[in-house]
């Protein structure tokens, strides 16, 4: 054991980090490992090598086969991964690609995660890429060490490597007995300072036996038994409470504050001022709190505007419609206006999508220790190098003297609060010298975190007399979807709090706006719009949910006015075999009975549930997975409630890692989205967020989650690997739009469908279209 | 000085120097580091904080521990461990049962309370005891099927019996 770690101890308990130390003078403790160390893994050098050119000073080479794997002491292997695990089950995906290559077991696997200056840094973790992105470096890195480990295993048992084999971790001589040596008995504890080979032999896919395997998530068990760490439960000595006072509205400045309301509540509170962000510390936590509700404070008004909920909503869509932002074109092909103008059918609609929140169910929390020598921040970032580079730039120091340890959060959908609660930890620590714990109410959660943002998205097409498209004109008017911290701290709450201004780019909104049928005059167009009223970012699939759910539901518009059964209709707009394949096994899955749609309504009692099916499909940024999803709902004709009583998932993301853990975030992603589609809207007024709580925005609970979500996964084991946390989510809200038509021949274009929308729009519902077929007696 | 409010958690006696309206969730978490109830809302909307007293299920972001009383606590990690799980916990493993976990020791405090007051819940009485109990990630249908297999074996055929 190294002198610098013998100096303090890490003790595990109950989920807790504590890090407790020998000496009070210790300030050496910010290069303390991450909290997943606590089971004994290696220690092991945490900066990049000196003089090496590959890496910014503080970063493990990517390059050096030490960056990503170690043999400890107890023969167990460790796996350094820059990406980390949202709920996800990227984890065990990626322990299980190490497990494959080095043909070791998965389960004695320990993943350190997200840690600067000892995990490489391997960008943020978002848009569902771990797999696909991470994969392949990581089992480049374990084929390296199965190379160099046998080789060594070669010359130990005095056996030529074509006579090894290697199994659990232990090299053997093939039928030489008992001649056999363990990784841990050839390296343990030693390094391998060596490049990773990119040339390295890697396993044929039809050789894998643990890639493709379910394999139990690593997490789960301490998850279940109450023991998980969490940043929620990390407990630094000396550590105090904070907890920010928020500005009743975006925009809105301090005007003064009465520091004398708190001075005789108990915890020996202090406020913190730091131009617009307000905060109070104090010894306990519910004393924190307190303090947060008494201290008085006058602000301004803020930026909301004056009108609340439809209102504000309306006039935000007629602010987008107006938008003078000239449209970046993403598809432009044959003459669209003159095709529109020959079409036998023409049709337009527009479609909206409102604010969403991450709703995380653990709000954002985050410890900072700001020392004079040096910061370490624990958060359940996505992004621990680029949050180190923010903190650094919101403190005013050297990037070099700040860690960031990240330790597992609720379950985060993208950009939610997390770097947002990490600064604030930070000011505060900053400003009274003493370690800090900031947890945002859950009124904090919903009214701060970064939205997913209101979109518009405007289409017409034209069919031709077999009902073929032959025009399709379409324009998503959308603010960026992307304002992650990336190093600077104007993207951080309280860098804004602090008088910087928040920088928004063009990202994420135009994701799936282009659609994968084959049109021969086409048209597609993103308009970047700055009409952002509340802080716009990343949530599970940026603009693609919405974009789908515009393009999906029109094409269910197109097919209905060519009286075509809708999976047929798409199958004759689509060139491409494996898109055609996920359709039809979603359609199968599903039972789906071929007919147009509206469903023929049957005679029986007025207020009988209505039943109908509809579906969706993508191709993911049109380059990656393939899913096509069926919903079944019932809709009561008197309330206008939608049920949805079962969804079919036919998904195709090349080669499978882990089924059961796909499985899991396809259950997931559907359900996440019938939240998202039926229930859910951010809602304002001129003082601030009104849908703060989980009466003002609910989200989907047990009594309204499907019977059953039907899957189907489409294996490609010699396909790459793409990414699955996101693409089920897109197709969910067009397959229930489309369901819904089908039941009531009532179209719903605006998220979320809620009773009152659905009521509407079958009283505006043509009637022809729910009266004809066949089933009418 | 007020005398010390005496609690009996998992078991065992604890006193603390909490204010007697502090939430019984920030004694258990801050004072008993007992980590296994979560803070999700404070409001008594999530279900995350959720731990029994006696043998109902409560949310213990909501209540003070003044009225505690001398009401048995149990939370999470009173319920099973790795080497000694409860037929709940063993089959939220079995199932596969969450993603982040943020919200499973609520799910399975929640759902030992039915099963030990409704030991053959219906499909529908297993949701409605549920339905106080929020999940983002979108785990409901696997932590439906954990309830249903921990239920005893005569709706359950070829579970194993319950200790
Ligand atoms: S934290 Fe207690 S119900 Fe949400
Ligand atoms: S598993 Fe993440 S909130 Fe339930």
């Amino acid at each position: 054991m190294s002198a610098d770690i013998s100096r303090r101890r890490f003790v595990g308990t109950a989920g807790a980090l504590v890090v407790a130390f020998a000496s009070a003078g210790d300030v050496s403790y910010w290069r303390v490992m991450a909290a997943t160390d606590v089971g004994g893994a290696p220690r092991r050098a945490a900066a990049s090598r000196p003089g090496d050119p590959s890496a910014p000073a503080g970063e493990p080479p990517l390059d050096a086969l030490d960056s990503w794997l170690a043999i400890g002491a107890d023969g167990g292997v460790t796996l350094y991964s820059g990406k980390v695990e949202l709920g996800t089950g990227v984890q065990t995906a990626l322990a299980q690609i190490v497990a494959e290559e080095l043909d070791f077991p998965v389960a004695s696997i320990t993943v350190v995660q997200g840690t600067t200056g000892r995990t490489p840094n391997q960008g943020s973790t978002t848009g569902s890429k771990t797999v696909q992105t991470a994969g392949p470096a990581v089992r480049r890195a374990a084929a390296t060490a199965r190379q160099i480990l046998v080789a060594l295993a070669a010359t130990r048992l005095g056996a030529p490597v074509e006579r090894l084999e290697v199994r659990h971790g232990v090299v053997a001589i093939a039928d030489g007995g008992e001649a056999s040596v363990s990784f841990g008995a050839l390296f343990a504890g030693h390094r391998f300072d060596r490049a990773v080979d990119p040339h390295a032999p890697l396993k044929r896919p039809a050789e894998y036996t643990v890639v493709g395997q379910p394999s139990p998530r690593l997490d789960l068990p301490d998850k279940i038994f109450g023991t998980h760490l969490y940043v929620h439960n990390v407990r630094i000595p000396g550590m105090l409470h904070g907890r920010v006072v928020r500005p009743p509205a975006p925009g809105a400045t301090l005007q003064s504050v009465d520091e004398t309301s708190v001075q005789n509540l108990p915890g020996a509170v202090r406020v913190v001022r730091r131009g617009d962000f307000l905060g109070v510390v104090a010894e306990r936590e519910e004393q924190a709190i307190d303090a947060a509700r008494a201290l008085r404070a006058v602000w301004g008004s803020g930026t909301l505007g004056s009108e609340a909920g439809d209102a504000a909503y309306e006039a935000l869509y007629d602010r987008m419609r107006a938008d003078t932002a000239p449209p970046e074109s993403l598809a432009n092909v044959g003459d669209v206006a003159a095709a529109l103008r020959g079409a036998a059918v023409q049709h337009t609609a527009e479609y909206r999508t409102p604010y969403q929140s991450h709703g995380s169910i653990g709000p954002s929390c985050a410890v900072a220790d700001v020392r004079s020598d040096g910061v370490t921040v624990w958060s359940g970032t996505q992004g621990a190098y680029a949050l180190r580079d923010a903190i650094a730039d919101l403190l005013g120091v050297p990037a070099a003297v700040v860690s960031v340890i990240w330790t597992e959060a609720s379950g985060c959908y993208g950009h939610n609060g997390a770097d947002d609660a990490a600064a604030d930890a930070a000011v505060l620590s900053q400003a009274i010298g003493r370690p800090v714990r900031v947890q945002w109410s859950r009124q904090e959660e919903l009214g701060w975190d970064p939205k997913g943002p209101a979109m518009l998205m405007q289409v017409r097409a034209g069919l031709d007399g077999r009902g073929d498209i032959v025009a399709w004109d379409y324009m998503v008017t959308t603010p960026t979807h992307a304002s992650r911290p990336g190093g600077k701290a104007s993207n951080l709450l309280a860098g804004q709090l602090m008088g910087r201004g928040l920088v928004l780019g063009t990202v994420g909104g135009d994701r799936n706006a282009p659609h994968s049928y084959a049109v021969p005059n086409n048209r597609v167009a993103v308009r970047w719009t700055h009409e952002s009223v509340l802080r716009p970012s990343a949530m599970r699939g940026l603009g693609a949910p919405a974009n789908v759910f515009a393009i999906e539901s029109f094409m269910d518009e197109l097919a209905a006015r060519a009286r075509t059964d809708p999976v047929q209709f798409r199958l004759r707009h689509l060139r491409d075999p494996r898109a055609a394949a996920v359709l039809e096994r979603a359609a199968d899955l599903a039972r789906w009975d071929r007919r147009p749609s509206p469903a023929p309504r049957r005679r029986g009692s007025a207020t009988a549930a209505l039943t109908g099916r509809g579906i969706a499909f993508l191709q993911y940024e049109n380059a990656f997975a393939y899913v096509a999803t069926v919903a079944t709902v019932e809709v009561d004709p008197e309330s206008g409630a939608i049920r949805v009583r079962r969804m079919a998932v036919a998904h195709d993301c090349g080669l499978v890692v882990n089924p059961d853990g796909l499985r899991n975030q396809i259950e997931g992603a559907t359900i996440q989205s019938i939240s998202r589609t039926l229930e859910e809207r951010v809602t304002w007024g001129p003082s601030g967020v009104t849908s703060v709580d989980w009466s003002s925005y609910p989200i989907l609970t047990f009594p309204a989650v499907p019977d059953a979500i039907d899957i189907a996964l489409l294996d490609r084991r010699d396909a790459p690997a793409w990414g699955a946390g996101e693409p089920a989510a897109c197709p969910v809200a067009a397959a229930i739009a489309n369901a819904v038509f089908d039941a009531t021949g009532a179209r719903l274009r605006e998220l979320p469908f809620t009773p009152t929308r659905v009521k509407q729009a079958m009283a505006a519902a043509p009637v022809s279209s729910v009266s004809e077929g066949p089933g009418r007696p | 000085m007020r005398d010390p409010i005496v609690l009996t958690v998992n078991g065992t006696r604890h006193e603390t120097a909490a204010a007697p309206e502090t939430p019984l969730l920030y004694v258990l978490r801050n004072e008993l580091q007992l980590n296994g109830p979560k803070f999700g809302c404070g409001l008594g909307q999530c279900g995350a904080c959720t731990v029994h007293l006696g043998t109902e299920a409560v949310r213990s972001c909501t209540l003070p521990v003044s009225a505690v009383k001398d009401r048995p606590v149990r939370t999470v990690e009173g319920l099973g461990t790795a080497d000694s799980p409860h037929p709940l916990q063993r089959a939220f493993l079995e199932e596969q049962a969450g993603q982040c976990g943020y919200c499973l020791s609520g799910m399975v405090m929640t759902a030992a309370a039915l099963l030990a007051a409704t030991p053959d819940p219906t499909e529908e009485q297993i949701r409605t005891a549920l339905a106080g109990n929020l999940c983002r990630c979108g785990s409901h249908l696997r932590i439906l099927r954990a309830v249903r297999r921990a239920a005893p074996p005569r709706r359950n055929g070829h579970k194993e019996r319950r200790p």
